[in-house]
């Protein structure tokens, strides 16, 4: 199979939380960045995982500037055979999906997978904005992925349980927990990652439909009320008539 | 006019299809407009998506709607989008709704925005807000093209009565062939979600067993929550995963979430974030979620759980 495998940067999950230009940016300054973990967990290892069992190869795509090559070179060290990165700051998933629909519609790829959203915008639009304009099909919250013959038999997370698919032909995928295990590069890999091929392509122009005019932290928690252990009527009082939530 | 799509499960419409009407109602009051509910395939019940705001109601009933496929629903109501005049369509933030944003964004050439949790504004473009960032901050996005398509947050709004019933009209569209099949549909029966669930009982390493699960079962069954477990509990196999709250399991927004023998780490803080209401119980005093609770008790979950469970019931009982 010919997989190409979308990875995301996002701030690691600890990082501060903080914006810039009045408000209308994340502040990156200082931030660590990760490789988004629903991407390099899952869609990234599944991929691997079908390549290694069947043949084929995993294309790594990102979009995003020289800076995230590092982020890339993991990704390769984990095990892709090479990278593409679009030579664009990411402003929206629009922006996002289009770019990468831009590459992938002529290189014929077998399956398109990414992770079911990113842990900072917790967007999950790109992937069926990707399939569309592809015109593939899209699973999204994939739990579980085997190719039989041809066809991709997924099992993907719903509200409150699971549900099995069959799909024809080149699709794209959204991966979820479940559909593989973590894999840490080893000192080899990493090495051997610095001469995989990275090519770097210009974007296309296109036009952000959406803008973020504003972010806000949430208004400072009041301090935690303690209860009296003893006391659980006064919890469920509290419950009832302050924070009337039964 | 706004468009709504109102999800169904096992031929039944879903409670969140009636938040996403009433989300609707409220967006056309906005926008000076009204509400048009749609739903696709075979369903009980469609006229009673007029009391919630609906003025109209579609259905495109036709064989090859019984089972979901993100390509054929989407062609479905981009095409009843077109063909009504839809200048904003909504759609629910669940497992289908997402699978569908992206897709009508660009086949109706829409801005997108998706897990809204409030009504959108104009005075100032057309502006929605959500949260970002797992609850740990809000933004607010201006969608700029003239079609605007939205995905509501579970739980962001209440669905709320304010008309009568309409008959369900049949509206006829094309519907595309898909390439997905939809083989089996596994669900534990009886169950609120709990993505979708208004009340969460959740609990952690503190409970030293599996075996010690019948209080948390209990206390969730008086409060009528569902239960849900932190990652160590879900990885050492105690809980099943589907109940796994957190970073990379479930993320939940109920009104109350009852967090039992937790520490309270980041990733699970994650999952939580979006809770209106958070009680901790915890027998270390220095556990990092009570920075995040609204209120906590420090004690022995053994002995504060049941007395918890016994305080629900007399409060039940005198609630008649």
């Amino acid at each position: 199979m010919k997989i190409l495998v979308c990875l995301s940067k996002t701030p690691d999950t600890t990082a501060k939380i903080a914006f810039t230009d009045n408000n209308t940016r994340y502040d990156e300054n200082g931030v660590t960045f990760i490789l988004n973990p629903y991407d390099e967990w899952y869609a990234l290892v599944r991929a691997l995982e079908l390549v290694e069992a069947g043949g084929g190869t995993v294309t790594i795509v990102t979009v995003g500037l020289a800076a995230d090559d590092t982020l890339i070179r993991k990704g390769l060290a984990i095990g892709a055979n090479d990278a593409v990165r679009i030579n664009a700051q990411p402003t929206s998933a629009y922006f996002t999906a289009y770019q990468i629909a831009q590459y992938a519609q002529s290189e014929n790829y077998d399956a398109i997978f990414l992770g079911k959203e990113t842990i900072d915008y917790n967007g999950a639009e790109v992937g069926a904005m990707l399939a569309e304009m592809l015109d593939m099909p899209f699973t999204s919250f994939a739990n579980h992925l085997d190719m039989q013959g041809g066809k991709a038999i997924i099992s993907r997370d719903i509200e409150g349980g699971t549900e099995v698919v069959e799909v024809e032909g080149p699709f794209v995928l959204s991966a979820a927990k479940g559909l593989a295990e973590q894999r840490i590069a080893n000192m080899r890999n990493i090495m051997m990652a610095k001469t995989k091929p990275l090519k770097v392509v210009e974007p296309v122009a296109v036009e952000d439909t959406v803008v973020a005019v504003n972010f806000e932290l949430p208004p400072k928690k009041t301090a935690v009320k303690m209860i009296d252990p003893e006391n659980m009527e006064e919890l469920v009082r509290l419950l009832r008539e302050e924070a009337k939530v039964i | 006019m706004v468009l709504v799509f109102a999800e169904t499960q096992n031929g039944k419409i879903k409670k969140a299809a009636l938040e996403a009407v009433s989300y609707g109602h409220q967006t056309a009051q906005v926008l000076g407009s009204s509400c048009t509910a749609l739903v696709l395939g075979e369903a009980e019940g469609m006229a009673e998506l007029g009391k919630y705001g609906a003025s109209k109601v579609y259905q495109v009933n036709n064989p090859q709607l019984r089972d979901f496929d993100s390509q054929v629903y989407a062609g479905v109501i981009a095409n009843a989008a077109q063909q009504l005049g839809a200048s904003v369509v909504i759609v629910n933030h669940s497992a289908n709704g997402k699978s569908l944003l992206g897709r009508l964004s660009v086949r109706l050439q829409a801005g997108a925005v998706s897990g809204v949790n409030t009504v959108p504004t104009t005075t100032n473009g057309f502006r929605v807000r959500k949260s970002v960032f797992s609850g740990k901050a809000t933004a607010e996005y201006e969608i700029k093209t003239a079609i605007k398509v939205l995905s509501l947050m579970g739980n962001a709004v209440q669905a709320v009565q304010v008309g009568e019933a309409v008959e369900a009209v049949a509206l006829d569209v094309a519907v595309p062939t898909g390439r997905t099949k939809v083989l089996e549909v596994k669900r534990i029966e009886g169950k609120t979600p709990l993505p979708e669930a208004d009340k969460v009982v959740s609990a952690g390493r503190g409970m030293k067993g599996p075996e010690n699960w019948g209080i948390i079962e209990e206390l969730a069954e008086v409060v009528g929550a569902a239960t849900a477990c932190s990652r160590p509990v879900a990885d050492v196999h105690w809980r099943p995963h589907h109940e796994h709250v957190g970073q990379t399991g479930i993320a939940v927004r109920p009104n109350l979430y009852i967090a039992i023998g937790i520490s309270g780490a980041i990733q699970h803080l994650a999952g939580v974030n979006n809770s209106k209401t958070i009680v901790v119980i915890n027998k270390d005093p220095e556990a990092p979620f009570f920075k995040a609770a609204d209120y906590g008790v420090v004690g022995d979950l053994f002995e504060v759980v049941p007395r918890l469970t016994e305080a629900f019931k007399k409060h039940r009982a005198a609630e008649g």
